[in-house]
């Protein structure tokens, strides 16, 4: 399947013209509209998101989302724990692909230190950070065709997401939370047999895709709801700071895996960044399929040029990171996900904040839901995908 | 009347339709539940489904019944309460109402008169009104919102489903659903009589827009607009609780039974099997055995038509609630005006 163009930039001027004119009417009609909780308890805002709209009919006439509910402190929390075992903490935060939100920490972290993890440590990292990209996204794609109402896709969805958690569970040992990252290197290295099972089950994830493909992206009524709707263009996606698959389906092409030098692996094969110029709801999934598939690539090619030698860099017993701030920003299954660590020469750091994907890639909810119907509200907040660990920390 | 040469009062009839109603209602409706709901949809999502309670699952119906029944029957403070508990009731009503005229063999039905299929489109209608109702009634904005999209949606696809029907009554010069079913097994097709002449084989355009118009109404997947759960938590049901959820939930599953009879009778021939394999020509040759089979056969059938429509429901997303609007009007509504259209020509010219 080809990026193929649906809509030109006129178009996409005049769904703004028309979002913006649909405003201005209801304001000028001065028609009783009524305020819409779309949570925090409701079946699609994946937690406690919830989102203020003012109705008038079924039209949206302004929309705020309403983030907290379920804030956990992880920011606070990290000065008061050691650098080890601040990975324990960040697991949690986007809780579906949780290896990756260990990894630009941990990075963070060894660039205070001053060193860097031996080559094949950054290859297996490199490796479960796409499987917990695999284990993400391929729940996305699911999740979305539940959100418009066809339930079997995401039950297939976590069927083959369970053989992908079962790799990280044989590597790491946890399923969900891994906690495997150490600064400087791995915990372990890999089980023996789990390359050959890792290739078979990334066969069998392509085969996923490709029934996604079929199933959800080929359904004609799915196109009916994604396409043209929730325009995002490139202007408003950069001033919004949205990042991840939401910026490339925008046009912007934007990958922090390829555009940043890491002490990672993702420079040593091929692949191939993914950007669609629509801009609406059907590119930011489409988007999102289409990553997947590179992924189950990307973790297959680095299989077979993986290294031999240590996974473990010689890290002092009892690790204290010298003074200094480091910001380190990978590119997470949501979007670009980031820690500015300051250390004062101590045990713990002093601070972290955590930029996290989904917190910038909802702050452009109240424009773009502007002048939608309520269930487009629904297939626009699936697009955008969010988890609420990320946005609430 | 008499049965098995016992001569029975009006009273005992009367009470025999009741009960008969009942169970044509329930049963078709458990069956349902349990085969489709609980265990196809099960193997189609890769699980078993229900497996605990009785063979295979199969007395889990009855433990969700017990468990709804044991339910606190909350209604909201600031709720229409007398509207509020009678907006099930309603619903309900409509599908017993439309499961009298079905006739389920040659003197096996509830109620035999000549506007049957007027009658049938008219009642069909009244479940509306109660979703209409227990929108309004529950004072929630999601219950609101999906009580206005259902009576819109529901208006929209009852025009499309009248027309639908129009082919047939063309074709048999009846609206009595008995008399259809007779046209269709004494029927022939250019002079072959071994197949009768089942109306899906001239009205299948009709056939296709009445399912259509079929899954609408019973508000499934394309069309649940008006449930939406991942967008209205639960439509109009959000409000309901205990056994007025029940209601809505054996109503729901009840119609669908019942629609996927009228279809067979409309179109698949109903309870008959073509009059020529026993050498019948008319109603009044049938043998009694059929008041036992013919049941059956309907039976059938309507588990063949329901398999179609949870198949879909189970598969498809749905669409937003212009979109359906749209293809009511601008494309059902077309084809079936063009369907009757060439029907009558049709009908004329031979």
């Amino acid at each position: 399947m080809s990026a193929d163009t649906m809509l030109g930039d006129r178009q996409k001027l005049a769904y703004i013209a028309a979002q913006a004119a649909d405003a201005r009417l209801n304001v000028e009609l001065e028609t009783e509209g009524m305020t819409l909780n779309i949570g925090p308890q409701h079946p699609a805002t994946h937690g406690t998101l919830r989102i203020v709209c003012r109705l008038d009919g079924e039209q949206v006439v302004w929309a705020e989302p309403s983030a907290g509910y379920m804030h956990r402190g992880y920011e606070k929390l990290t000065e008061v724990r050691t650098f080890p075992q601040v990975t324990t903490l960040v697991n949690r935060i986007d809780w579906l692909g949780s290896f990756a939100n260990e990894v630009p920490f941990i990075l963070a972290s060894e660039k205070l230190m001053g060193i860097e993890a031996p080559p094949r440590a950054q290859h297996i990292r490199t490796i479960l950070f796409e499987l917990s990209r695999i284990a993400n996204v391929g729940l996305f794609l699911g999740d979305l065709a539940v959100q418009m109402g066809a339930v079997t896709p995401v039950f297939m969805a976590f069927r083959d997401r369970e053989y992908v958690l079962n790799l990280i569970e044989g590597a790491t040992g946890g399923r969900f939370h891994p906690n495997f990252d150490r600064i400087g290197g791995l915990k372990d290295d890999l089980p023996k047999g789990w390359i050959d099972e890792t290739r078979q089950v990334m066969r069998k994830l392509r085969g996923f895709c490709d029934e996604m493909e079929t199933l959800v992206f080929g359904n004609e009524i799915f196109q009916m709801r994604t396409r043209g709707i929730g325009v995002i263009p490139k202007e408003i996606a950069l001033q919004y700071g949205l990042s991840g698959a939401n910026l490339r389906a925008s046009g912007v092409d934007y990958d922090l895996r390829r555009d940043q030098r890491l002490p990672m692996a993702w420079d040593k094969v091929d692949w191939k960044v993914w950007t669609h110029p629509d801009a609406d709801s059907w590119a930011r999934c489409w988007v999102r399929l289409m990553e997947t598939r590179e992924s189950t690539l990307i973790v297959e090619r680095l299989l077979d040029t993986m290294p031999a030698g240590p996974v473990m860099a010689k890290v002092p017993r009892i690790i204290k990171v010298p003074e200094g701030e480091a910001f380190v920003a990978t590119e997470n299954p949501l979007g670009e996900m980031g820690y500015y660590v300051i250390s004062k020469n101590d045990l713990g750091p002093f601070r972290v904040k955590i930029r996290s994907a989904s917190f910038n890639n909802i702050s452009v909810v109240p424009w773009v839901l502007r002048g939608v119907l309520v269930p487009d509200i629904i297939t626009i907040l699936a697009s955008l995908y969010f988890i609420l660990g990320d946005i609430d920390r | 009347m008499s049965l098995l040469g016992i001569v029975i009062p009006y009273w005992g009839q009367s009470l025999l339709r009741v009960l008969g109603g009942t169970v044509a209602v329930l049963l078709p409706a458990g069956t349902i539940v349990y085969l489709f709901l609980f265990k196809m949809m099960s193997f189609m999502q890769s699980r078993l489904g229900p497996m605990e309670a009785g063979p295979y699952g199969s007395m889990q119906l009855f433990a969700e019944v017990g468990k709804w029944l044991q339910k606190e029957d909350i209604i909201p403070e600031r709720a229409d309460r007398t509207i509020f508990k009678v907006a099930p009731l309603i619903v309900l009503v409509s599908t017993f109402l439309l499961v009298a005229v079905v006739p389920f063999g040659p003197d096996a039905y509830f109620t035999n008169f000549d506007a049957g299929v007027f009658y049938m489109l008219a009642v069909s209608s009244v479940s509306v009104l109660g979703i209409l109702v227990a929108g309004w009634a529950s004072a929630n904005k999601y219950s609101l919102l999906g009580g206005l999209r259902a009576a819109g949606q529901l208006i929209a696809y009852e025009l499309p489903m009248v027309l639908a029907v129009i082919g047939v009554v063309i074709q048999a010069g009846t609206m009595n659903l008995q008399l259809i079913v007779n046209e269709q097994n004494a029927g022939s097709m250019f002079g072959w009589d071994g197949l009768g002449n089942p109306y899906i084989l001239t009205q299948f355009v009709g056939f296709g827009v009445f399912m259509i118009a079929v899954q609408a109404e019973l508000t499934q997947t394309p069309f649940d607009m008006p449930i939406a759960e991942s967008e209205l938590v639960s439509g109009y049901m959000t409000e309901y609780s205990g056994f007025r959820f029940l209601i809505f939930f054996i109503a729901e599953f009840a119609t669908a039974g019942v629609f996927a009879l009228i279809a067979s009778v409309l179109f698949l021939g109903g309870w008959g099997v073509p009059f020529s394999w026993f050498s019948w020509h008319s109603i009044a040759d049938v043998d009694d055995w059929m008041n036992v089979v013919g049941p059956l056969i309907m039976f059938t059938k309507m588990m063949a038509l329901v398999f179609v429509i949870m198949w879909v429901r189970f598969t498809y997303p749905r669409f937003r609630e212009d979109q359906l609007q749209r293809f009511a009007w601008k494309a059902l509504i077309p084809i079936s005006l063009l369907n009757i259209m060439v029907t009558a020509i049709l009908k004329v010219a031979f």
